[in-house]
């Protein structure tokens, strides 16, 4: 009785939750499904009424755009090698937080959290301008440094706590068995920080996928704008009469990696990975 | 197979105190050798300085001829299996103990054959393709023997490696380690503080306080010569009994009484004011049960009686003064126990029937009585 209670209980709970995350997504998708006049014509509805329908169109028009090809390719690109070279970097800092006594551990650990505390939106104008100087403005490699610099921090906090749960002994056994401190890091610790590390992967590419500040102060052409830049320039014709279908289409396509990466990602976030490494 | 020898080694960490003072240790080649002693004496730091886990302050570590001061653990081709196993929990068990070959680069079909051979040592070949967390505490043990005796390292060290399993998986452990121990003829240094692993699987024992070896020698030795308090009260279970005494005119006069002492005992501690005594449990017995009776016997009362089945424990408080009461709680103290009240545990016979809350007759065997300095805890009679 209590348990069917307790299960009716749950699924009321996990509805009204889906209901309000997925509301928008919902909503956007029946948009993108809907002709560019019923949406001019206002009160277009939940489902297409019939005439209004676009069917796969709005979609076919997104792909063959140039300049969304373009944007979804930035995007990706620039998101995988800010998430990859983060990683990489926050590995190696994490471990050495967690790992070595060294003067100023507590000064980089604090203004790594600093960096992160830092609103965008007032480092947007100075990067504009320094990019500039450089010559790195309307680059990848403009916008893959304020991502690197911006998801390190929490990188390598997460990461460090991973580290700090692995036991002492792993690295000592490995060593003992033969190993250089490398291998004994990438061979034992690495496999076992495996979880941190992907969690790692999945802020750092959210935090580079979803940037808009960023992405549309420090570009200006197809050469490196990201997509969510890029749909705020989705204009069709009319200027005054902005094409929401085409808009919610590209938004769902721009969905589809993320989703993607993050049920790649999932699979590999193994809970309990570390346990029988030590006691009984 | 190799010798170790410990030269005057010295640790000392950032605030100057010694966890190891000035300690020297030749292991003989083939040797099992314990370090054995109450928690922080500095075993396990000497145990992990061998194998190059911790660094050495001063003084030498040679193995095998060869001074290993500054040789990085994986040079030093040691073997060592730790407290909490240490197994890697995202490798097989086939893996884990493959891994120092792996690393030392040997061939797919030279690994596979030494595998298969430590597998078949420990019995673990059904469980090869497991992972550690799908094992039980003695499996997992198994595995970290695995894993040192798979590669030919010049010794074997072992960290406490039974504290972790329940009583009765460590005694069969305990007999496995011992019989592999002989079989492999490999020099081992095994670190424990629990006395019956030092004292059945040692050739030699060498006991440890506060960073400073106490003494090395035969288990035998050990019980039966000990070389002043500490390693009295710490080896053997339950504990020596330690009473006030003093000696004079070849008598020695303990709280129980005045009972003869042999002469060349005598004649070392004579007239050196107040004494410790140390007897063994099983240095008294139950006068009534002894043939052909005894002159040194005492009566007593009995408190508490805890009878075994071949043999009995009896518990009799006694009296002391303040200063031999405070000298037996420092002494308890370092041993890692407590002592509640001043009072003697006799082991008696199994077929004597005093009873708790009687007074019994005790023979007390002075031939074997130990007597120590109070102030050093050297023991005035070791030898005799």
């Amino acid at each position: 009785m209590n348990m069917t209670k307790n299960r009716v209980g749950i699924v009321i709970g996990c509805a009204l939750i889906l209901g309000w995350c997925l509301l928008p997504v919902a909503w956007i998708i029946s948009l993108s499904f809907k002709s560019q006049e019923a949406i001019t014509n206002g009160s277009p509805g939940f489902f297409p009424s019939s005439g209004t329908g676009a069917g796969w169109k709005n979609y076919e028009d997104v792909l063959k755009d140039d300049q969304f090809k373009h944007a979804i390719f930035n995007s990706i690109g620039i998101s995988l090698i800010s998430t990859v070279l983060s990683v990489i970097i926050a590995t190696l800092a994490a471990y050495a937080i967690a790992r070595l006594e060294f003067r100023g551990k507590r000064f980089v650990l604090t203004t790594a959290l600093v960096i992160a505390m830092f609103p965008v939106v007032s480092l947007v104008s100075p990067l504009f301008d320094m990019w500039r100087t450089f010559g790195i403005y309307d680059t990848w490699l403009g916008l893959i440094l304020p991502y690197m610099s911006f998801t390190l921090p929490l990188a390598i906090w997460t990461l460090s706590a991973f580290f700090r749960e692995i036991p002492w002994e792993m690295e000592q056994a490995a060593q003992v068995d033969g190993a250089t401190s490398w291998q004994a890091f990438r061979k034992v610790i690495v496999p076992l920080a495996a979880p941190g590390v992907f969690t790692a992967a999945i802020l750092t590419f959210f935090f580079a996928w979803n940037d808009f500040v960023f992405g549309i102060s420090l570009t200006s052409t197809e050469n490196a704008r990201p997509i969510p830049a890029a749909l705020s320039f989705f204009v069709g014709a009319d200027p005054f009469n902005r094409p929401a279908s085409l808009l919610a289409a590209g938004a769902v396509v721009a969905t589809i990696p993320i989703i993607v990466i993050v049920l790649f990602f999932q699979r590999k976030i193994v809970a309990g990975l570390t346990s029988g490494a030590v006691k009984g | 197979m190799a010798t170790i020898e410990m030269k005057n080694i010295v640790k000392k960490y950032g605030d100057g105190f010694p966890a190891v003072n000035d300690i020297s240790i030749d292991v003989a080649d083939g040797e099992f050798v314990i370090l054995v002693g109450p928690s922080g004496c500095g075993k396990s730091t000497l145990l992990r300085m061998i194998v190059g886990l911790e660094d050495i302050t001063s003084g030498d570590m040679i193995v095998d001829g060869k001074r290993v001061n500054d040789l990085a653990p994986r040079d030093r081709n040691l073997a060592m299996v730790f407290q909490n196993y240490a197994l890697y929990p995202h490798l097989t068990v086939y893996e884990n103990i493959a891994f120092p070959l792996r690393l030392a680069g040997k061939s797919e079909s030279e690994i596979d054959q030494k595998v298969r051979e430590a597998s078949k040592t420990l019995e673990l070949d059904e469980h090869l393709e497991r992972k550690p967390a799908n094992l039980s505490g003695g499996q997992r043990q198994r595995v970290a023997m695995g894993r040192a005796i798979v590669r030919d390292a010049k010794a074997f060290l072992f960290d406490e490696p039974l504290s972790n399993l329940d009583a009765k998986l460590r005694g069969q452990m305990r007999t496995e380690i011992a019989r592999l121990q002989k079989r492999l003829g490999i020099t081992t240094v095994y670190v424990t503080h629990d006395q019956t692993e030092a004292m059945t699987l040692g050739d030699r024992v060498a006991v440890m306080k506060r960073g400073v070896l106490q003494q090395l020698a035969t288990p035998r030795e050990l019980y039966e010569q000990p070389v002043n308090l500490f390693v009295a009260g710490f080896i053997g279970s339950p504990p020596m009994n330690f009473l006030p005494a003093t000696v004079e005119g070849g008598k020695v006069k303990l709280p129980f009484g005045d009972f003869d002492l042999p002469q060349e005992k005598a004649a070392k501690t004579e007239g050196k004011g107040l004494l410790m005594a140390g007897i063994r449990p099983e240095h008294f017995e139950d006068a009534s049960v002894m043939d052909g009776g005894s002159d040194s016997t005492f009566t007593a009362k009995i408190d508490v009686r805890e009878w075994l089945g071949d043999q009995q424990y009896a518990y009799i408080p006694y009296e002391a003064e303040q200063q031999v009461q405070d000298q037996l709680k420092e002494l308890a103290k370092e041993v890692d126990s407590e002592s509640l009240r001043t009072q003697l545990v006799v082991s008696l016979d199994s077929a004597s029937r005093v009873e708790e809350g009687q007074e019994a007759t005790l023979h007390i065997d002075t031939r074997k009585m130990h007597l120590f300095d109070p102030s050093s805890g050297d023991n005035l009679t070791v030898g005799l």
